[in-house]
């Protein structure tokens, strides 16, 4: 019993020549088990949205393109890219400070990002909104001299902007570190390189480190593009009919809450979807690597590479 | 030093530069004639690489100045009074100093040729037709045309640094900084990189070369300056720092890497 499987082959253990039998692959009980227990939960989840009636199919399929819910879906979009474009446009500044050697830029930016990526934008959207408390008066006009222009902080603050406000502020915070961190990823010898040939410190940022900057900065911009979505969310709170207050108004009067959060739902998911998609167009683009098609687009929706062949199997 | 006929292209007085408490050069004096090809060797330490930083003000010194065709660089006299240059001041006169660095540092999000073509087009307002056709001259003179559409990503270390000097080159310089060039290049790729500095000598290109390869050293110098400490040990024709070297410094070192 103790010789090899080789020598003991005799007439009872006739093996077929090994290289013409193909190994069977190694059996993995828990992903059966495992798959076997979602796929029931799955089942169990479709089953209820087919059968439950509370949620009214037909009721969301009659709000979803209702005109109340499209203006509260362009509000969100409208939100959405104008805190963006603002966050983005006061992030540089301050990335570009950070960056300064001047200490007072420095720390004041400091300050600024410390501040505002440590309060959170709920908080925020309301203190701007009732500002008018604090700071009655905006005025321009020569300091402790006369006065141009005057007016009431309670007319300036109305929800937009308070909302655009507490968004883009929130957003610059992160934008800043962003841009600060895809600048200093430029190695210090390329604006060597830029400096020997002549160039000026803007034709050296303009020419040679944004282009490169901006390949780092991207991906984390269209991330932050599809935070920004869902944090317009939050506008609610002070009675700004975006797309979810739009769906509360309605639900409000009717009380047909959960279709019409179910329509807030699907145009959330559909606005995500499609900026998924742009942002992985652009940073394609931006690799200079062929265009996309839609299978490698819904494969990077989810990037999980569970149930795909693990890499020591596929190189077997 | 300034009773020659001519005035020496470059002249470094009494340079010093320290990093905090270290300094690494303690009053340099040098001189480099229009044409020459001027080596500076020496053990890894000794400040060669920042003497070099120092002359096109890369590096700001702690005390001397370095003069380009009598003017000094990086600094402006208006009347009585010395004033530092500002960053864009400063850019006209690097552009008469190209450099070549170890790491070769091309744009990577250019091609080769838009890399050689970017500083005359943006910086002197070459008409682009003109500044690509000067470009694969000298492209070509590297020994590259055929590469001008390839990425610094698709190009070996030697080629990248051939680009690199043909980048410098567009800017018409009239002096050509390299700081040890073939140091980050595999050594199989060292020598065509020699072999296009060698041409460019040959031309007359007036050149400060900081290496490690002191074949090159001996055979293209027409001056050749021993640094250790941060001082210049000993200076003079290669054949007679290299063959006769006075200092015991100059012979250990020699010893070393020969």
């Amino acid at each position: 019993m103790a010789e090899s499987p080789e020598r003991a082959a005799g007439p009872l253990h006739r093996h077929p020549d090994i290289h013409t039998v193909k190994p069977v692959d190694v059996f993995h009980p828990s992903w059966w088990i495992g798959g076997a227990v979602l796929v029931g939960f799955a089942i169990l989840f479709i089953r209820l949205l087919i059968t439950n009636e509370n949620l009214q199919w037909s009721i969301v399929w009659q709000y979803l393109f209702s005109p109340e819910i499209l203006a509260g879906l362009g509000r969100t979009l409208m939100l959405t890219f104008l805190a963006m474009i603002f966050g983005m446009i006061i992030g540089t500044a301050v990335a570009v400070m950070r960056l300064s050697r001047n200490p007072v830029f420095r720390s004041v930016s400091w300050v600024w990002i410390w501040f505002f990526r440590g309060v959170p934008p709920l908080v925020q959207l309301v203190f701007w909104y009732n500002l008018g408390l604090l700071i009655p008066e905006v005025s321009i006009g020569i300091p402790f001299g006369p006065t141009l222009w005057s007016a009431s902080t309670n007319q300036l603050i109305t929800p937009l902007s308070a909302a655009l406000l507490g968004l883009a502020f929130t957003e610059s915070a992160y934008a800043a570190e962003m841009i600060r961190a895809g600048i200093q990823a430029v190695s210090a010898g390329q604006t060597e390189a830029a400096a020997t040939l002549g160039m000026t410190q803007a034709q050296t940022l303009r020419r040679i480190i944004l282009p490169q900057a901006l390949r780092i900065i991207i991906p984390p911009i269209g991330n932050d593009t599809i935070s920004m979505l869902k944090f317009t969310s939050l506008v609610s709170v002070l009675a700004l009919p975006d797309l979810l207050y739009s769906a509360q108004m309605i639900y409000s009067r009717t009380y047909q809450t959960i279709p019409l959060l179910i329509v807030a739902t699907i145009w959330y998911l559909v606005l995500s979807t499609i900026l998924t998609v742009i942002e992985h167009h652009i940073e394609q683009r931006l690799k200079g690597g062929a265009s996309l098609d839609w299978q490698t687009i819904a494969r990077s929706l989810f990037k999980s590479r569970f149930w795909g062949v693990r890499r020591g199997e596929a190189l077997s | 030093m300034m009773a020659t006929t001519s005035m020496p292209l470059l002249t470094v007085e009494r340079l010093s530069k320290s990093f905090g408490a270290h300094q690494v050069l303690k009053s340099i004096d040098m001189t480099v004639a229009a044409g020459d090809v001027t080596c500076i060797v020496g053990p890894s330490g000794s400040g060669k690489s920042t003497l070099l930083r120092c002359l096109n003000y890369l590096e700001v010194p702690s005390s001397g100045a370095v003069f380009l065709e009598g003017e000094p660089v990086g600094l402006r006299w208006k009347g009585e009074k010395l004033y530092r240059m500002s960053f864009n001041e400063l850019s006209m006169q690097r552009q008469r100093m190209g450099m070549v660095f170890q790491g070769f540092h091309l744009f990577p999000h250019k091609t080769a040729l838009e890399n050689v073509i970017e500083a005359p087009v943006v910086v002197k307002g070459v008409p682009k037709a003109q500044a690509i056709e000067e470009a694969m001259r000298l492209l070509d003179k590297v020994g590259l045309s055929e590469r001008a559409h390839y990425y610094p990503a698709q190009l070996s270390g030697g080629q990248q640094q051939r680009v690199a000097i043909a980048r410098s080159l567009a800017m018409q310089p009239a002096l050509m900084l390299f700081d040890e060039p073939t140091s980050a290049l595999d050594p199989e790729l060292v020598g065509e990189v020699l072999a296009v500095m060698r041409q460019l000598a040959e031309e007359g290109m007036t050149m400060v070369v900081v290496t490690h390869e002191m074949a090159f050293a001996r055979d293209v110098a027409d001056h050749l300056v021993f640094m250790d400490g941060g001082v210049i040990v000993e200076a003079g024709p290669p054949r007679t720092v290299l063959g006769n070297p006075q200092h015991a410094r100059t012979r250990a070192f020699l010893a070393r890497v020969q």
